[in-house]
């Protein structure tokens, strides 16, 4: 089907399933999910609460926890190699190295009884033929470079004497140390203050730039969304319902799940009207409705939309919606 | 000395707060000696008045959480006063503050963690009833029937538990206890910031009707600055335990005067890809609020800092307008020497 576009995809996933097997049965928690990271750009995917994005992304690296979660169906090619079907060895000679990826809370994803240097040394002699020397000159390096101050020094503290901006650099740090071609970030900025955020955000780009880096970047906020990323995937309840460039995902949103998450951010501008509102609530995993998934929040919702799941097909240039009754494009542009 | 220019109407405020400051010890070793003070509130003046809302924006760290809580004294301010209708609230024993703690209360950022997940909704939203034997029996459960009604609840929900509910039902049961006695004053901290953004816009509308029902007022802390200046008639931005600016909402985030405003209002993310913005990046990060730096707190990540912030502490300067900032380079003429 949707598979002619796929030329310059750094890492492409087709039609991913992940199951959870819960006391409740096993449930769907990504269903059918496909997606492309464009080299050298970022892939901006977003979604609330259980809609699959990160276990989407954990799946790449087959970091996901299993039990309970298992990959049921689907491929994640890398450079056309499905890294679902390697053998560990040669896919730990991908990970951490060729693909690299940054979590939202950097504490646990510290070791504490190791200093940041001692992690980051590790994580270069893994995949680098240095002596410990080097290894230790390149961490400091690569603390030096996310914009740490007096780098030699913070080598050597424990991640408990790190603030939380600080620990999340010297996880970009670590993940960054062999060079990856791409970076996975799940909602890496989520957990910091916003000046924090912006000094994070800056920093992932200037390296992107820099490195010709190609990024998947997770989050919850288009303000993120809008100011990082090429592409974008809008994600819900274990689908992926609308896949554009950055620029229409806010200027023409297809879907009504995007078109309403962009009309409920305030508009300062002139009068303080009524915010927009999504009725209803993100349904729980597994009580999804029949048919498409969002209806029953669904202001466009007919008859179709319960009986017919409606598939991700291009609706204009470059545009992807999964929707009976996609919005309108804006008559002028 | 209160402070010139605190933030809020002039006249009869319905919240009065004046040079609080609430620090907690520092205690270390065997005999949990006192080593210093964690300046959480350091000298705050603020008021509210009736049916406003002051936005209290900041980051972690910053005291915001404190202060709110200080203000309702569930943790107790070392020195400063807080007057409620022109009560002083610091002063009261137990006893003479339960009447008043009807008139205030809090809604918390984690609608699970507030909750009680051995109690059912309509025991959870019924207790505030119990507490101050207000109603009980059958009008007890009427009054929450149609308080879950006013939160766009059903009558199901009656003998739901907390687990059961998502995280939007839970925040609107929190609220729902929260004005079950009537309050005037609802102290929100970071009420929306837990729940998901197609829910966050549902619980802005929700406080925002029962204000207007209810003449409600809301010290509304937050970290969204968007949400704050939507929702506020005035926002107070605190830094290291202080209020370094406060401005109706408009003119503060049109022409925000001190640096650390300006920084924090640039650093956020606008949903616009089109829209190409000059960032204020700001270097290091949030001091200890246990060892401030001398002079300006912020001088040491301000791009304008100069020798008299590294020395001198700022005062909150009254620019007019009810704008004030507390920034050397704010300074009216009149005062310069």
């Amino acid at each position: 089907m949707a598979e002619a576009a796929t030329a310059g995809a750094l890492l492409e996933i087709r039609d991913l399933q992940v199951e959870l097997h819960t006391a409740r049965g096993v449930l769907r928690a990504v269903d059918g999910v496909s997606l492309q990271v464009p080299r050298g750009k970022t892939l901006g995917i977003v979604g609330e609460s259980g809609c699959g994005k990160s276990l989407t992304a954990l799946s790449v690296l087959r970091l996901l926890r299993a039990p309970p979660a298992r990959v049921a169906h689907g491929q994640v090619l890398f450079e056309g190699r499905d890294l679902l079907s390697l053998p560990e060895p040669e896919l730990r000679r991908i990970r951490g190295n060729r693909i690299a990826m940054v979590f939202q809370e950097p504490m646990s994803s510290l070791n504490p009884v190791y200093t940041a240097g001692a992690q980051i040394a590790e994580a270069v002699r893994a995949h680098r033929p240095v002596d410990r020397a080097a290894a230790r000159a390149r961490a400091v390096e690569m603390l030096r470079l996310v914009g740490i101050p007096a780098p030699e020094e913070r080598a050597d503290s424990y991640p408990h004497q790190l603030s939380g901006g600080m620990r999340q650099r010297v996880m970009i740090a670590m993940a960054l140390c062999c060079d990856p071609e791409l970076l996975i970030a799940d909602e890496p900025t989520t957990a910091l203050d916003v000046t924090v955020q912006a000094q994070i955000l800056e920093l992932l780009r200037g390296l992107q730039r820099s490195r010709q880096m190609s990024m998947a970047l997770i989050t919850h906020d288009l303000g993120v969304v809008a100011e990082t990323c090429d592409e974008v995937a809008v994600m819900y309840a274990g689908r992926v319902v609308e896949r554009a460039p950055v620029g229409d995902i806010f200027r023409r949103p297809a879907h009504p799940y995007t078109a309403g998450l962009l009309r409920s951010i305030p508009r300062l501008e002139g009068e303080r009207e009524r915010l927009w509102a999504i009725p209803g609530a993100v349904p729980a995993l597994g009580a999804w409705p029949s048919g498409c998934r969002f209806r029953d929040r669904c202001d466009r919702a007919t008859e179709i939309c319960a009986r017919v799941d409606p598939p991700l097909e291009p609706r204009r240039e470059g545009q992807l919606a999964a929707c009976h009754h996609p919005v309108e494009a804006p008559a002028s542009a | 000395m209160p402070d010139p220019s605190p933030p809020g109407p002039p006249e009869r405020p319905l919240l009065e707060v004046s040079d609080l400051r609430t620090h907690f010890p520092i205690r270390r070793g065997a005999w949990g000696r006192v080593r210093g003070h964690v300046r959480a509130v350091d000298g705050v003046s603020l008021r509210i008045g009736r049916g406003e809302t002051l936005g209290l924006v900041g980051e972690s760290g910053c005291g915001k959480s404190t202060l709110g809580r200080s203000v309702l004294r569930l943790v107790e301010p070392t020195s400063g006063s807080v007057k409620l209708d022109g009560v002083e609230l610091t002063a009261l024993g137990p006893r003479a503050l339960r009447p008043l703690r009807r008139r205030m209360q809090m809604v918390f950022q984690d609608p699970y963690g507030s909750l009680n997940p051995r109690m059912s909704v309509g025991e959870i939203v019924g207790e505030p009833f119990a507490i101050h034997r207000v109603a009980s029996g059958e009008e007890r459960r009427r009054r929450v029937l149609r308080l879950l009604d006013q939160m766009g609840l059903g009558p199901e929900m009656y003998h739901r538990a907390p687990h059961e509910l998502s995280g939007g039902q839970r925040q609107r049961i929190g609220i729902a206890r929260a004005i079950a006695l009537d309050p005037e004053l609802i102290v929100a901290d970071e009420p929306i910031s837990a729940l998901d953004v197609s829910i966050q816009a549902q619980i802005v509308n929700l406080l925002s009707d029962l204000q207007k029902e209810r003449g409600l007022s809301y010290l509304f802390i937050a970290h969204d600055l968007k949400i704050v200046e939507y929702l506020s008639t005035r926002v107070a931005v605190m830094y290291l335990g202080k209020i370094v600016e406060s401005a109706p909402a408009e003119a503060l985030y049109r022409s925000p005067k001190h640096p650390y405003t300006q920084a924090l209002l640039s650093a956020v993310p606008v949903p616009d890809p089109e829209r190409k913005r000059t960032r204020i990046l700001l270097g290091g990060e949030l001091p200890s609020p246990s060892a401030p730096p001398p002079g300006c707190p912020f001088h040491p990540r301000c791009p304008h800092a100069f020798d008299r912030c590294r020395a001198e502490v700022p005062p909150l300067y009254d620019l007019g307008g009810g704008h004030a900032s507390a920034c050397f380079l704010n300074e009216p003429e009149a005062v310069r020497p």
